[in-house]
């Protein structure tokens, strides 16, 4: 079991089953499909990574570096709050792009009980460390626990 | 976030909770990069990215209507992304089934808000606003609250505007209390560069490649690129921004990028030089083999990846003006060489519906239809953004395109071989 401490983005608790990618998490690529096409375990659709390529997203704890790709993404992140079929929580290791940080950001302030805690700047070490299938709890200061 | 009286009166709910709410929305984003301010935007469009009236983005609908029910409206007009239909580019029974009864069915409903909320004319669909002939193209050093990764990347790279990568419906949020978060792109700190791209090349690299190769190793840094006039020249005529277009889209989805400075040639570049380099920056060199080490790693996700491709998808970002007057002069001069009349490949070209309304106006329109090219003001990505399209082979040059569905990416001179001579 290890601790991280990141910055709490938005906040929130929860613990959840660890979904990881070390490259970039492309919203769009990845959350698509699943959405448009009623997809409730939100599988991710990104062709171009297979670390997640298949895997549902939909109630995990999503581990990734940052997000890339359009800036449709943070909308995408939004709807899928929206339709309750968001990550658990999204864990950073680096600073939050301004993508993904839109949609917690929007789904936070328009959207009536959401519970996504979003967590930046967790470290290399974090992402190095968490793998799949690993048991991710978020407490309300930023602390991280990995089991 | 210092916010000046009228801001805080905003936040407070002097103009009504909705207002408040978009206010809010600002600064807990601004908030989560240390932005210490509220700036103007001064730009005189805003371009937004959310074009498409899809029924499962009903939230973003709701959201709209929101704003509209409170009496809110957008401080600018503005452009937006592409629509998702055509009638003139191909489609079978069942995708004209998927696309008019199950996938687009909000977008006359949409669109209509988008009326209300401000949109610049009802042609103004396009992700390449910038270009002369659409009317949204900002002046060097404007604040701006685009979305859409290509545009944000141009206007910011090529126009020397000032702009984040900032998301659909926050691009809005900007335009409505008329002030944007002053973080990242907008600052000088945030403008330099932390990347210095070597082109080491023995010919004029491809420029949706090129960008794919830097998008993927850079992410959301800004790279220096040195070398790269000596293939495209050192003023910022039609040809050296058409590359840049297509060559930015690529950084932008390929990646995170939303700024690069090309020496000798971009505006903040030519006027800074390396200074724009911060310390400690790492440094990417681009020989012929990294570009064909990168393409061979796309991943081929046909079915039978030695499938005959039954579409070709040209134009993401869309074509400019003189890019479908040159493809009309190759795409005849390569059926003339070949022997054949017309293409032996459904192909599309995509471009502004006001660049299609001046290339009509040239002969080259007829042209191009006697190769038997199709013309569409389409967004090819939410053509293909389907499961029907998914099974479907479909070629393109577009970098983006191939990120964001199954279409397969090959060069501008394979594409035009593929088109015109067969083969795949």
């Amino acid at each position: 079991m290890r601790e991280f401490k990141g910055r709490v983005v938005t906040p929130g608790t929860t613990s959840a089953e660890a979904v990881v990618t070390t490259q970039g998490f492309n919203t769009l690529a990845s959350m698509q499909m699943a959405l448009q096409f009623g997809d409730k375990q939100t599988k991710c659709g990104d062709q171009n990574n297979p670390e997640l390529n298949g895997k549902p997203l939909c109630g995990k704890a999503l581990c990734l570096p940052q997000t890339i790709g359009s800036t449709t993404g943070g909308l995408v992140l939004y709807c899928a709050c929206a339709m309750k079929r968001q990550p658990a929580c999204m864990l950073f290791s680096e600073h939050i792009d301004s993508l993904a940080a839109a949609g917690a950001v929007l789904a936070s302030v328009w959207c009536e009980d959401i519970n996504m805690p979003v967590i930046d700047c967790l470290g290399e070490e974090f992402i190095n460390y968490v793998k799949d299938g690993m048991t991710v709890t978020v407490k309300e200061d930023g602390v991280v626990v990995v089991d | 976030m210092y916010l000046n009286e009228e801001q805080q009166a905003i936040l407070n709910g002097s103009q009504g909770e909705t207002m408040a709410k978009v206010m809010k929305t600002l600064v807990m984003f601004g908030d989560a990069f240390g932005a210490e301010k509220m700036v103007p935007v001064t730009s005189k469009h805003n371009h937004l990215v959310t074009s498409f009236g899809l029924k499962v983005m009903a939230p973003v609908y709701d959201l709209m209507q929101q704003l509209l029910d409170a009496g809110v409206k957008s401080g600018q007009t503005f452009s937006v992304d592409p629509r998702p239909i055509d009638k003139n580019v191909p489609a079978n029974f069942l995708q004209n089934l998927v696309f008019n009864k199950l996938m687009y069915t909000k977008q006359d409903f949409y669109e209509g808000q988008l009326k209300k909320l401000g949109l610049l004319s009802d042609d103004a669909f396009t992700c390449a606003c910038y270009l002369d002939q659409v009317g949204n193209k900002p002046e060097k050093g404007d604040i701006l609250s685009w979305a859409e990764s290509s545009a944000v990347v141009y206007a910011n790279s090529v126009l020397g505007a000032r702009c984040n990568r900032n998301s659909g419906i926050m691009d809005i949020m900007g335009s409505i209390v008329g002030y944007v978060p002053y973080f990242g792109l907008l600052t000088d700190e945030g403008r330099k560069a932390t990347w210095i791209v070597k082109i080491e090349t023995t010919k004029k690299p491809e420029a949706q490649l090129l960008g794919s190769a830097i998008g993927m190793k850079v992410m959301e840094d800004v790279p220096y690129v040195i070398g790269l006039d000596k293939w495209i020249g050192s003023e910022l005529d039609d040809s050296a921004c058409t590359y840049l277009k297509d060559f930015g889209a690529a950084t932008a989805s390929n990646g995170a990028v939303g700024l690069y400075h090309i020496d000798n040639l971009t505006p903040e570049a030519k006027e800074l030089g390396k200074a724009l380099i911060a310390e400690g920056a790492k440094e990417y060199v681009i020989t012929d083999a990294e570009l064909e080490r990168v393409k061979a790693n796309y991943p081929v996700i046909w079915k039978d990846p030695d499938a005959t491709p039954k579409l070709c998808f040209m134009g993401c970002p869309h074509m400019s003006l003189q890019q479908l007057k040159d493809w009309t002069d190759k795409v005849e001069a390569a059926l003339k060489a070949a022997g054949n009349k017309t293409v032996l490949i459904p192909t599309v070209f995509t471009a502004p519906p006001k660049v299609l309304e001046e290339f009509n106006k040239t002969d080259y329109a007829a042209r191009l239809k006697a190769t038997g090219v199709i013309t569409s003001y389409i967004c090819p990505l939410m053509y293909m953004n389907n499961p029907l399209c998914k099974k479907m082979p479909v070629i393109t040059s577009s970098n983006k395109l191939r990120t964001y569905t199954s279409a397969r990416y090959y060069t501008d001179d394979e594409i035009l071989a593929a088109i015109t001579k067969g083969g795949k």
